[in-house]
């Protein structure tokens, strides 16, 4: 059995009288592709942050390589990275200029030369000199990519990371992901509202409603689950609230 | 703290500042402003208002100077968090391997290279337009600065902390917060002139100790050592609570998810 990089249980965070996650428990191990699904509000974000220390959650634990993420959060994040929709490296700076300072950051060896392969990786090395806000939003998420893999992290987290591209390019960047999972053995937890994304990346998902999993699985096992044919119609009735309780009591009956 | 996260920080900041010309006219611009206005208001009353005028008026020029250090420190530490806000970098800062001490470490070093950017610009100008010369200052110069650095580096982490806790909407507080001290720190007038009350939160200020240090030098040529030490003292006590304040509000930040509401806005 492949060891396991992120173990997560009974993760809560309530915002006052608001739960946001509730008692989530999954785990990912090596190599693997997760994906976080659910609708607007189902937690997955928050999630996210806490995984990344930047939210404290209200009970539960975090392991990342074995280790609980916030007694050893400088040693795990530096062997981590994300990559999310909702953030941008600052406009001012050139690319070279962003992805250099992240770079010594994370302490990356041969900085200059792991920032050519990343630009290159993400088709955006004839982008180098150019000043961070003037790229488009397509070329901004690939930057953010390229931040989020110059330290070749060992686990990386994707927040939507095909949200503002088109299908060209979003095809591209779904290339990259199984790219360093296959050759980098690249841990990866991905969250998106492209069920196209999650069924051609992922190798397991966990769908989350209102801040607590309601299935984790494979994409088929999914399926078969929700009697549905494909991610897509699974989403939208987990979106509408369909089958959930039934759906629980299966989950604790699996479990 | 690590040198090479600090170097890194302090880096972006320098970058930005290659890359934006416009920050550095802000670097220059107000502080030009104050010395013109307080030097000419210098000139003017030392020739029209007679011979019993003090000749130590020259101080209101000096009082310019140190207070821009003090600014300046107290900008590096506030601004420097606001840049990540308004770039929406926040959580690409706070998401890496960078602790409480790595990020205040890099914001004193940019606080430092702010206040010794305008402090040189403004000694030179002072000599060439005033003749005056914050040299003769002497060697009380290195506590006088010492000490308004601190000082300034503390009030940079209560406003940052207020601003954490408060919200963008509170990011006025970077600019606010030294003015807010500046009635009792006797940057241009004498404490004693203050009402007793008010006197007691000057001498409560370690920077009314540098000002009042370098009026009397300036009149009667004497370093005040002592008081100089309780200046120190008051910094430390000051930078070791605004150094709390920050961190219990980081934390505070995280379990109310505040951080990511700043990359949401």
């Amino acid at each position: 059995m492949k060891p396991n990089i992120l173990k997560v249980r009974d993760l809560t965070k309530h915002f006052g009288n608001v739960t946001s996650v509730d008692g989530v428990s999954f785990d990912i191990f090596r190599g693997e592709v997760l994906g976080l699904l659910g609708a607007n509000g189902a937690g997955k974000t928050t999630a996210i942050n806490m995984v990344l220390g930047i939210v404290t959650p209200t009970g539960g634990r975090i392991e990342v390589f074995g280790k609980e993420l916030m007694a050893n959060r400088i040693e795990v994040l530096r062997q981590m990275n994300f990559c999310s929709t909702y953030t941008q490296l600052p406009g001012n700076l050139r690319i070279w200029q962003n992805l250099k300072v992240f770079g010594q950051i994370y302490r990356v060896p041969n900085l200059n030369s792991r920032i050519d392969e990343v630009l290159e990786m993400l088709e955006i090395s004839h982008l180098k000199k150019r000043v961070s806000g003037e790229l488009s939003a397509g070329e901004g998420t690939r930057l953010n990519l390229c931040k989020a893999l110059l330290n070749r992290p060992r686990l990386l987290l994707l927040d939507e990371p095909t949200a503002s591209l088109d299908p060209d390019i979003a095809d591209k960047v779904r290339g990259v992901v199984k790219r360093i999972r296959d050759e980098e053995g690249t841990t990866i937890l991905y969250t998106s509202h492209n069920m196209r994304d999650v069924e051609e990346v992922c190798d397991r998902v966990v769908f989350m409603h209102k801040g607590k999993v309601l299935f984790t699985g494979t994409s088929e096992e999914t399926l078969h689950h929700f009697e549905e044919e494909s991610l897509e119609e699974v989403f939208i009735r987990v979106a509408r609230g369909g089958d959930i309780e039934s759906n629980r009591e299966t989950e604790e009956a699996t479990k | 703290m690590s040198f090479p996260t600090v170097r890194a920080l302090v880096l972006r900041y320098l970058y930005l500042y290659t890359r934006t010309p416009v920050r550095i006219v802000e670097l220059v611009f107000w502080p030009l402003v104050h010395l013109l206005v307080w030097g000419y208001l210098t000139r003017f009353l030392q020739q029209n208002v007679g011979d019993d005028f003090p000749h130590e008026i020259t101080f209101l020029i000096g009082a310019v100077i140190l207070w821009d250090i003090l600014f300046r420190a107290q900008q590096g530490v506030a601004i420097f968090f606001l840049e990540d806000v308004w770039s929406r970098n926040l959580l690409n800062i706070f998401a890496a391997p960078v602790t409480n001490a790595d990020y205040l470490g890099s914001t004193y070093a940019v606080g430092m290279m702010r206040a010794s950017v305008t402090s040189v610009m403004l000694g030179g100008l002072s000599v060439l337009f005033y003749s005056f010369n914050i040299f003769q200052l002497s060697w009380a110069l290195i506590p006088f600065v010492f000490n308004l650095l601190i000082f300034g580096w503390a009030l940079g982490m209560i406003s940052t902390a207020l601003i954490v806790r408060w919200g963008p909407a509170a990011e006025t507080l970077a600019w606010a917060v030294p003015f807010f001290i500046q009635p009792f720190a006797a940057v241009y007038y004498p404490v004693d002139y203050l009402p007793t009350v008010l006197q007691w939160i000057a001498k409560a200020l370690p920077c009314s100790y540098v000002f009042e240090g370098m009026r009397g030098i300036l009149t009667d040529g004497v370093v005040n050592w002592k008081e100089l030490g309780i200046a120190t003292i008051l910094n430390f006590c000051y930078l070791g609570l605004a150094g709390l304040l920050f961190v219990r509000v980081m934390l505070k930040g995280r379990e109310k998810g505040l951080l990511t509401k700043f990359a949401s806005q």
